[in-house]
Formats: structure tokens, C-alpha cells, sequence
């Protein structure tokens, strides 16, 4: 059976030691060796199954990573296919980097649950294998009731219900006055429903438009840390990542671009974006990446500003201060060296601003319970929320809101062509459909694909 | 079991006489079983105890379906119409309904003498008290005068007959519709062989002298000029006849008032009733109560028959007692002064769980017991009718050791009916409506016989020369369509003044004609005079090419759902699965899946308490069986 070959992040979109790029399919190992070579440079030739091969990634010679590179044949691997395993320095942007090199040299990326998926297909998986399988999807039973948020993005969930119950109530109300005329009036009614679908499509299509717009996370709350350079943001990233690795992984060419990460900071998941450190400058491409970095922290739910407290208040530290009192930010200020002989005290910053003020070292890791304790305090009071803007990053969830925008728009046609009202309900149930099928709630005609859409096994 | 007295031995017996019963005994005696066909009166054979009508929206579209099939509904009604009309022409052609009324009388008649003259069938006067199972095999019935006839397959069609009651307010009468004799021993029977009852209500409207009526006051309601016939093998020309006209009126704030005032004494508001009334065919207490915001409702008064001047007034059903029902009706515009003829009453009856039931309307547990109509939890004429003939046919096909004919929900309005029934938790009368059927666009009562034709000639239901027909009809429509893609019509003179006659926008080139009917303006039977070579076609050909390609892009998109359908109803589930077995699915799901034993993935996805997730699990099951 010729399959195309597939690739994806293995380890999942969190920071982690070791990220791991999976490709399986039959184009694995040749798509593996034209972005990886030895250390002495050359080219992989032979493949040997099992074997580990030491070197680097290269992105048309130029090196990107050093990693480990795993070689599977089938059908002695997960899938039951050739498959290659790139083990690389985790964070999520080199992560992201490598896959997309490896789209770019033919592979695809795979769908939710699609390794899985194969492996069921090649007959590697055994009934009780399959058995936990059912035992993950049955777990969704409850799941999609009660939080979607890990699978699927609670946000997510709750617009597209809430679409398709619009979408529901019109199909409800056109089948009614069809067979109860004398309780139900049409009249007037496809101009209502035009309204009504220019809302709904204007909705979907801002989803649709999310899709693969660059930025690989939605969830967490979105905070933003401001502060000058070598303030130590990065050592306090580091803290708070538990992990003393680098994870600043700069973008080159661009370094006053932001870098996001995940952490998880007592339970309270955020998404932190560091901004290159913020200077007045005279110089215009300096000014661009401060005012960059201020129009993120406008869009933050929480904005960490980092002070040097053994220097005084610098101009720029004032601006960010009068900033955050002008967006109403909710706000944290550390004070950051307190190992050093403090010249900015808490006092003085106090008397600038409403936001709670925490003195840390990071260099001692001082003061770090009290801002984890602030954080999940402030959040299991409500004041923090999450991110609550939607990114749909699923392939076929994609699809399916273009499925669905697209019988929307049949449904407009119809009413511009003046057809009869129990035209609109094809579509309409068609779009029902389509969205159901997002959130796991249409039984889908693609047996296999529908039930290893629903889940990921981790592998 | 009973005594007997004497014994015989048939194929089928069909126990009751109304729409179910009729259809299923004429199809299996013309299938060529001997069949006897048991009623509480001969008198009573397709009695019409409610409204004096047949068809009318979705359940126009069972009767073509039936008369597709070959059954009998769609031609007696031809025989017997006084006036019909097409409904809902103004919305699409999915939509479109026919309704006949009927000659009450003339009906029954006409029908009585089908059934007494058909070859093979015995019509019986008796009440069955008795079922004979064995090892769960049906053998047959017992009869209350002592007969037990044996035989290789039992239809039941005992519409609203078990253990009925009639309500007039706080009158009660333990008899079936117009006073005739309830069958009281059956139920027994039935629970005795485990099989699970329900008891239903439904109710009807008083009936009123005409001569009493100012109709006036009314808005008079004429048949179509052009009549349709039911039946696909009825000749049009053979239908025209005077027609009698049909009356619009309006209940009033008065009315309601009276309704509301005496309340308290309806059976319903009062418990009395038992039973689970229909909530789309609601008496007019209900409408009351539920629509209390509305200020009138709705009312047709209709002829009975040619014969008599009793009229139906649909849309005030009630079981108020009789002196309210006498102050109700007079405070309606034209029968200030009526005399009511026959009361409102609701009725009450015991019908089965029809989720007991497989597809092919026989029993899951009791081999060879079919069941079709009211007794199955339906509601109204056509509903049975069409459970009827299916039910005979699956009564034969089983008694000829034959796979049974199941008409899925793609294919036909019955087969939306029948799997709503076997699937679906039925908790009040189950009543046709056009927004049950999710593929409607595709079953049409247009083209119920191009849908059903080809199956009821299979079964042996359908004539040589009816299928002949058929297919001479469908060529017809695939050479016209075809020719109409591929004639084009040029930008000349004459096209455009006809265009600009018509209202349409001129053309930039060349175009095939089918795209001229595609123009919302247009349509076949209007760019007839830019169209030189069209054939003589029968109406009924042109009207199919129309729909064909006036509403192409629609019907494409309902086929990809039905193609979408039909791939989980493709996946079999067999009915020997142990569902608590299975490991993931939630209990609930395990429970239901259990009873029901559901043939296909598609089905079990309709089962209530079925969840996707569940159905995933299922489909996961299959795979890893199938590896």
C-alpha cells in the first residue's frame, strides 16, 4: 500500500530537554538524509535499522541543530513503515524548525493520532492495544462535556457549539414553519437569515484564517515580560522553566523578535513572550522593536515588568510603568538582583504604581515562591484568565470550517436566487456536519480517520 | 392456551382490517400466499374513523410510495376522491404534497370489495384473542369463537382496537372508534409472550350537519383544476369529476375562553387519560394550553361524503364532555347555530414498543410475527398503510424463505418511518412530517416511483407492463435531460427578445439550454418557444427533467450526503456482538445497544443515549475485529 510519509513533533508542544521530530513513510529516510549529515558532513548513505547516527541538521548547509538521528525500517517500527527519529534540543521554535524542513523536503505533516493510526492500519497494534485505544476515546465522553481545554482548546469548543446551535435554531425553525405553517411565518425570514449568516461566517472565517498564521500556540495566559537588557529575564525564564538550558532560542537575523514558551508555573499555564529587552534608542530599528515589544504587551493578560534594583529607575522602566497605568495592565513588578546592595527599593516603585511588587534574585533564586504564589493566587481568584482568542492549528479542522463557510455561502446563494426556504436546510445541515466533525461530535463517514482524529496516543 | 374447536391452515393471517391491514393482506395474497384477513366488523374494512382525507404533507409522499410498491391506498382514493388539491406549490418541489378528500363511505366500500375479490384472500369477521408461539415461532391464532388458524407467518394491524376507550369528558365507553367493539383479550396474549406494551391516545373532532353550518362565514376552499392522480398507474384523464369545496375558518378569543374555563373537566387535564396523546396532532385543549399566546387557531371544515351531511371540522379535536363541546363549536364564525352530528372524543388503546421490531417489521424475539400501523405507535392512515405493505411483504419473503425488502432512509419517506419506529424512543404517536426525512430533496413525491418502482417489482407487487412503463419513463427523462445539455442556444435576435420578454438578463454567448432553466425566472415549460426541437412529452417526464436540472446542484449535494450515510449504514453490526463486552463503552450505550440490537453502525449512531465517542469505540471494535 503506497502511503505519502508523514512528520510531526513527537514530544509535544512543551519545553523540554530533548524534542523529537518523527517521520514515517516511504520517503522517511531519504527526506531524513537531505537535511541531516554526519559530523564529518557527509550525506548518510546506508541506513541500518536500529542504528543511531550523530550529527547535524542543515537547512542547505547551513547548520541548525546538532542532533540524533534514529533509524526504524519497517515493519520493525511504531508504524509498521520506515521511520526516521530526529533528536534535537528541545523548544518548541527549533522543534518547529526541523519539521517544517522537513515538509519542505517532501514530507507532510500528520494529522492527530496519525501514527497511531498507521500503526493500526500495518496491524501493529493488538486488540488490547486497541482495547486502550477505545479507553482514551471513551474518556472523551466525559471530556468534551466537562473541559476540552488540553485537546482541543476550550475557546475552541465553546464558539464552534455555539455556531452550530445558531445554525441549529435556523434549520429548527425553517423544518417547523415546513410543517406547521399556520404556527411558524417564513415570511420575511431570508432576510433575516441573510443577517444572520453574515455573523456566523464572519466568525468562522476569522477561525479559518488563524489556521497556520505562524504562531504555534493559543492557550495560557498570554503573559508578556518587559524590562531592559540583561535585567534577567532569561535566568528568570529559566527558574520558572525549572531547567537551567538555554531557552532563549533568538531568531536569527531578527533579534529583537519575541520568543514564546509554555511554562507551567504551579498548575497556571502561561504563555510567556519575551520581548527583546526594551531601550530608548534614537536609533529607528531599536525604537521598532520597542514599540513592538509595548503593542504585545497591549494584547497580554499579564505583563511582567523586570527591574534592576541595584541601579536606579531608568527612563525606559518609567515608560513601561506609565504603559502599563495608561492600558490598566494587570501587572507584576519584580525587583530583580536583590543579592546586589539595593538602590531601587520596593517603596519607590510602590509609589508609582498599583501592581504588586516582589523582590527576587534570580541569580539566587530568591523571592521565586512568592511570585509562583502570586501567579496561582491571582488566577484561582479570577483576575488572571486565559487567553481566550482561538487558533485552529488541525489540518482537518481546516478543512472543516472551509467545508462549512462553504456551505454557508451555498446557503446565501440560495437566498439571493430567491430559492424556496427548504432549499437552505441542505446546507445548512451540511455546515451542522462539517462543524460537528471539529469537535468530534458528527460521526464521520472516514471510519479510521474519525477515530484516530479523536485522539493521540503520544506517539 | 384456549380450547379450540376447529383448525385451518394458511400462510398468513393478518389480524385487523384497517389501512395496515388491508395493505399487508392484499400483498401478500397477491404474492400468492393464502391469506385470511381477521376484522372486529366487515363493515369496518379501511374505515376512516378520523379525518375524511388522504395524503397532505409527507404523508402524500407514503401514499405514492405505497402505490410505487404496488400497494392499494393511492388507487382507492383515485376511485373515491371528491377533491384534491397539491399543496405547498409556492415552496420547492421537495415540499409539494398531495391531499384528497375522500368519500368516507365510498372509501371503505371500495376497498372492501378490492379485498373480498381478491384472489387467495379470505376476509374474516372475528375478534383474536389468542397468539399460538412456539420455541418463539409464531404457529398462529386462536379466535374468540373457538378457531385456531395455523399458520407460517401473523401480521398484527390492530390499530387503536386493544383494550380501546372512548372519552367525551367525564363519559367513558369501553368501545373503538364510532362505537364499535373493542378487542379486549389480544393484549393479554401479547405481554404473555413478553412482548412490551405501551398505551397511546389520540382524538378527533365533532362532526356537524352542513345544513346547520353559514358557510358564508367562511373562506371557501376549491379543488385544483388540474388534478394529479395518487396513483401512478391511475390515468390523469380518467379523474375529472365536480368537486366539493372545503371551508377555512378561525377558533376566537371566545372560544378559548370556554376551552379554558371548563379545563378541569377535559379527561386529559383532569388524569383521566392515561395514554400519551400526539404533540403534533394535539386537540385543541392543547392548542389552547400550549399556544396560549395565540389568538385564534386554524379551522378546516370538510365533507365527509357525497352521502351524508356529516362535516369534519379539522383542527378541533377535543374530549371535552359534550356540553362544552355544544358552547365550544358555536362560538366558531358559520356555526353559531351547528348541530353536532357525532361528539369529540379521545381513544385511548394499547400498541407495542416498536423498537421490539427489526427493519423488516417483524418481531426481533417471536420469528415470523409482523406487526404494521397504529399498533406499532404510528399515527394516521398513510403511516399504517405504508408499515402495512411493507410488513406483507416481509411476511411473504419470509414465509418464501426470501431476504427481506428494507427501504433505507435515502430511498423512501417509509423508510424513515420504519427506522424512526425500530429506533427511535417512541413516546407518543409517531406522525410523518417532511422534516423527518433528512435526504427529502431526493425523495419527492414526484418521484416516488422512479425511488420504489424497480422494488416493488422485484418483490412481484408490480406488473410487467407497470415496470415497462417505468422504464420507458426514466429513458425519456435521461434522453430529454441529455439533449437539453447539449442543445445551445446563440446570442440572435430571437432569444434575446425572448429573454427580454421574460424578464431575464440577455446572453453573452452561446449556451446550452439547461442553463436557461437554471435561471430562477425560468424554467422547461417557459423557453418552449426558443426550444425547436423538443419532443411530446407526458407532463409527468417534462416536470422530472425540470427538477433534474433546475435544482442539478442541489440534488448533487444532498447525493454526497446520502453517500455519506449510506457508507455507516454499510457497516454491519451482527446481532450475536455482546456490548458489555466492550471495553470503553459507557454503560448506558452497552444497555441500549443490547436491546436493540442495531444492524449497522448508522442505526446505532441514531440510538438515543448512543454517543459519538461511543460510536468510535464501535468502528475501533470492527477494526481490530476485521485484523
Amino acid at each position: 500500500m503506497k502511503t505519502d510519509t508523514i512528520a510531526a513533533i513527537a514530544t509535544g508542544m512543551t519545553p523540554s530537554g530533548i524534542g523529537i521530530i518523527r517521520i514515517s513513510g516511504e520517503d522517511a529516510f531519504s527526506i531524513a538524509s537531505s537535511v541531516f549529515h554526519k559530523k564529518n558532513k557527509e550525506p548518510l548513505s546506508d541506513y541500518e535499522d536500529h542504528r543511531a547516527y550523530f550529527g547535524y541538521v542543515h537547512d542547505n548547509g547551513t547548520v541548525i541543530d546538532e542532533v540524533i538521528l534514529l533509524i526504524f525500517k519497517g515493519p520493525n517500527s511504531f508504524t509498521g513503515e520506515d521511520t526516521a527519529e530526529i533528536q534535537c534540543h528541545g523548544g518548541i521554535l527549533m522543534m518547529r524548525k526541523i519539521l517544517d524542513l522537513c515538509i519542505r523536503n517532501g514530507a507532510r505533516t500528520a494529522g492527530p493520532g496519525e501514527f497511531t493510526k498507521r500503526a493500526f492500519l500495518n496491524g501493529k497494534m493488538d486488540l488490547s492495544e486497541a482495547e486502550a485505544v477505545m479507553d482514551v476515546i471513551s474518556s472523551q465522553n466525559d471530556l468534551a462535556l466537562k473541559n476540552s481545554v488540553k485537546q482541543l482548546g476550550g475557546s475552541l469548543y465553546k464558539t464552534i457549539t455555539d455556531v452550530r446551535n445558531k445554525i441549529l435554531f435556523e434549520l429548527a425553525y425553517i423544518e417547523s414553519a415546513l410543517d406547521d405553517p399556520e404556527n411558524y411565518d417564513l415570511e420575511g425570514y431570508p432576510e433575516k437569515l441573510s443577517v444572520k449568516l453574515l455573523d456566523i461566517l464572519r466568525i468562522l472565517e476569522k477561525l479559518a484564517d488563524s489556521f497556520d498564521d505562524g504562531r504555534i500556540l493559543s492557550e495560557g495566559v498570554r503573559t508578556v515580560i518587559l524590562g531592559k537588557p540583561n535585567v534577567g529575564k532569561s535566568s528568570l525564564l529559566n527558574i520558572l522553566a525549572g531547567s537551567d538550558r538555554a531557552i532563549v532560542t533568538e531568531i536569527p537575523g531578527t533579534t529583537r523578535d519575541t520568543i514564546e514558551e509554555m511554562i507551567n508555573v504551579g498548575g497556571v499555564l502561561l504563555h510567556v513572550i519575551d520581548t527583546a529587552g526594551i531601550r530608548q534608542s534614537d536609533d529607528v530599528v531599536e525604537q521598532i522593536g520597542v514599540r513592538k515589544a509595548l503593542d504585545i504587551a497591549k494584547e497580554a493578560d499579564l505583563v511582567v515588568l523586570v527591574i534592576d534594583s541595584s541601579s536606579v529607575l531608568s527612563p525606559e522602566d518609567e515608560e513601561i510603568l506609565r504603559f502599563i497605568k495608561v492600558n490598566d495592565k494587570k501587572c507584576l513588578i519584580l525587583l530583580n538582583k536583590s543579592d546586589l546592595p539595593t538602590v531601587t527599593g520596593v517603596d519607590e516603585i510602590a509609589c508609582l504604581t498599583g501592581s504588586r511588587v516582589i523582590t527576587i534574585s534570580a541569580k539566587d533564586e530568591t523571592g521565586i515562591d512568592e511570585l509562583k504564589s502570586f501567579i496561582t493566587g491571582e488566577y484561582s481568584k479570577g483576575f488572571l484568565k486565559y487567553n481566550d482568542e482561538i487558533f485552529i492549528s488541525n489540518a482537518r479542522h481546516k478543512e472543516a470550517l472551509s467545508s462549512a463557510i462553504e456551505s454557508l455561502l451555498c446557503v446565501a446563494k440560495s437566498i439571493t436566487e430567491k430559492m424556496p426556504e427548504d432549499f437552505y436546510s441542505i446546507d445548512l445541515t451540511s455546515a451542522y456536519d462539517h462543524l460537528g466533525r471539529i469537535i468530534g461530535v458528527s460521526v464521520d463517514d472516514d471510519v479510521i480517520n474519525e477515530i484516530f482524529d479523536k485522539f493521540c496516543m503520544g506517539k | 392456551m384456549k380450547e379450540y374447536t376447529f383448525t385451518e391452515n394458511v400462510d398468513v393471517v393478518v389480524v385487523g382490517a384497517g389501512h395496515a391491514g388491508c395493505e399487508a393482506a392484499l400483498a401478500c395474497s397477491r404474492l400468492g400466499l393464502e391469506t385470511v384477513i381477521f376484522t372486529i366488523s366487515i363493515n369496518s374494512i379501511a374505515l376512516m374513523p378520523c379525518n375524511p382525507n388522504i395524503g397532505g404533507s409527507s404523508k402524500g409522499h407514503l401514499v405514492r410510495e405505497i402505490d410505487a410498491l404496488g400497494g392499494e391506498m393511492g388507487k382507492n382514493i383515485d376511485k373515491t376522491y371528491i377533491q384534491s388539491r397539491m399543496l405547498n406549490v409556492s415552496k420547492g418541489p421537495a415540499v409539494h404534497s398531495l391531499r384528497a378528500q375522500a368519500d368516507k363511505a365510498e372509501y371503505s366500500a371500495s376497498m372492501r370489495q378490492v379485498l373480498e375479490n381478491q384472489d387467495n384472500l379470505t376476509v374474516k369477521q372475528g375478534e383474536v384473542c389468542e397468539l399460538i408461539i412456539e420455541d418463539n415461532v409464531i404457529r398462529g391464532v386462536m379466535t374468540y369463537t373457538g378457531g385456531a388458524y395455523f399458520a407460517k407467518a401473523v401480521i398484527l394491524c390492530t390499530g387503536t382496537y386493544l383494550n380501546a376507550r372512548c372519552l367525551t369528558g367525564e363519559a367513558i365507553t369501553y368501545t373503538g372508534p364510532n362505537g364499535l367493539m373493542a378487542a379486549t383479550h389480544l393484549t393479554d396474549s401479547l405481554k404473555a409472550n413478553g412482548i412490551k406494551m405501551f398505551r397511546f391516545k389520540t382524538g378527533t373532532p365533532a362532526r356537524i350537519d352542513r345544513r346547520s353550518i353559514d358557510f358564508s362565514k367562511m373562506e371557501e376552499q376549491k379543488g385544483d383544476d388540474e388534478v394529479v392522480p395518487f396513483s401512478f398507474s391511475t390515468d390523469p384523464s380518467t379523474l375529472s369529476k365536480d368537486q366539493v369545496s372545503c371551508y377555512l375558518t378561525y377558533t376566537n378569543e371566545e372560544t378559548h375562553k370556554i376551552i379554558r374555563d371548563n379545563l378541569d373537566r377535559s379527561p386529559i387535564y383532569a388524569g383521566i387519560i392515561e395514554g400519551t396523546g400526539p404533540r403534533y396532532c394535539p386537540s385543541i385543549e392543547d392548542k389552547v394550553v400550549r399556544f396560549s399566546e395565540k389568538k385564534r387557531h386554524q379551522l378546516f371544515v370538510e365533507p365527509e361524503g357525497l352521502h351524508t351531511n356529516e362535516m369534519y371540522i379539522s383542527g378541533m379535536s377535543s374530549s371535552l364532555p359534550e356540553d362544552v363541546q355544544r358552547q365550544m363549536y358555536r362560538t366558531v364564525p358559520g356555526l353559531e347555530n351547528c348541530r353536532i352530528m357525532r361528539n369529540a372524543y379521545a381513544i385511548e388503546y394499547d400498541c407495542i414498543d416498536p423498537v421490539q421490531l427489526k427493519h423488516s417489521l417483524e418481531f426481533k424475539n417471536i420469528k415470523g410475527l409482523f406487526a404494521a400501523g397504529q399498533f406499532n405507535g404510528s399515527s394516521g392512515y398513510e403511516e399504517a398503510g405504508a408499515q402495512g405493505i411493507i410488513a406483507g411483504i416481509n411476511a411473504s419473503m419470509y414465509c418464501l424463505g426470501k431476504d427481506p425488502l428494507i427501504i433505507d432512509r435515502s430511498e423512501g419517506y417509509i423508510g424513515v418511518l420504519i427506522d424512526d419506529l425500530v429506533t427511535k424512543e417512541t413516546k407518543e404517536p409517531y406522525r410523518m412530517m417532511t422534516s423527518r426525512a433528512e435526504y427529502r430533496l431526493l425523495l419527492r413525491q414526484d418521484n416516488a416511483d422512479l425511488r420504489l418502482r424497480k422494488k416493488g417489482y422485484d418483490v412481484g407487487l408490480i406488473s410487467e407492463a407497470d415496470y415497462n412503463a417505468l422504464l420507458k419513463k426514466e429513458r425519456m427523462i435521461n434522453d430529454e435531460t441529455e439533449r437539453l445539455k447539449t442543445t445551445y442556444v446563440g446570442n440572435n435576435s430571437r432569444v434575446s427578445d425572448f429573454l427580454k420578454n421574460m424578464g431575464s438578463s440577455p446572453l453573452k454567448s452561446g449556451v446550452p439550454l439547461s442553463e436557461l432553466i437554471c435561471r430562477p425566472e425560468l424554467d422547461y415549460d417557459l423557453i418552449g418557444p426558443i426550444d425547436d426541437n423538443r419532443p411530446d412529452l407526458p407532463s409527468d417526464v417534462r416536470q422530472q427533467v425540470n427538477i433534474n436540472i433546475k435544482y442539478e446542484g442541489y440534488i448533487e449535494r444532498q447525493e454526497r450526503q446520502v453517500a455519506a450515510f449510506k457508507k455507516l449504514e454499510k457497516k454491519k453490526l451482527s446481532d450475536d456482538i455482546d456490548y458489555s463486552s466492550i471495553k470503553g463503552l459507557r454503560l448506558e450505550a452497552a444497555q441500549k445497544l443490547d436491546m436493540y440490537k442495531p444492524v449497522s453502525i448508522g442505526q446505532a449512531s441514531r440510538i438515543s443515549g448512543v454517543s459519538p465517542a461511543d460510536i468510535s469505540v464501535l468502528l475501533v471494535y470492527l477494526g481490530a475485529k476485521d485484523h
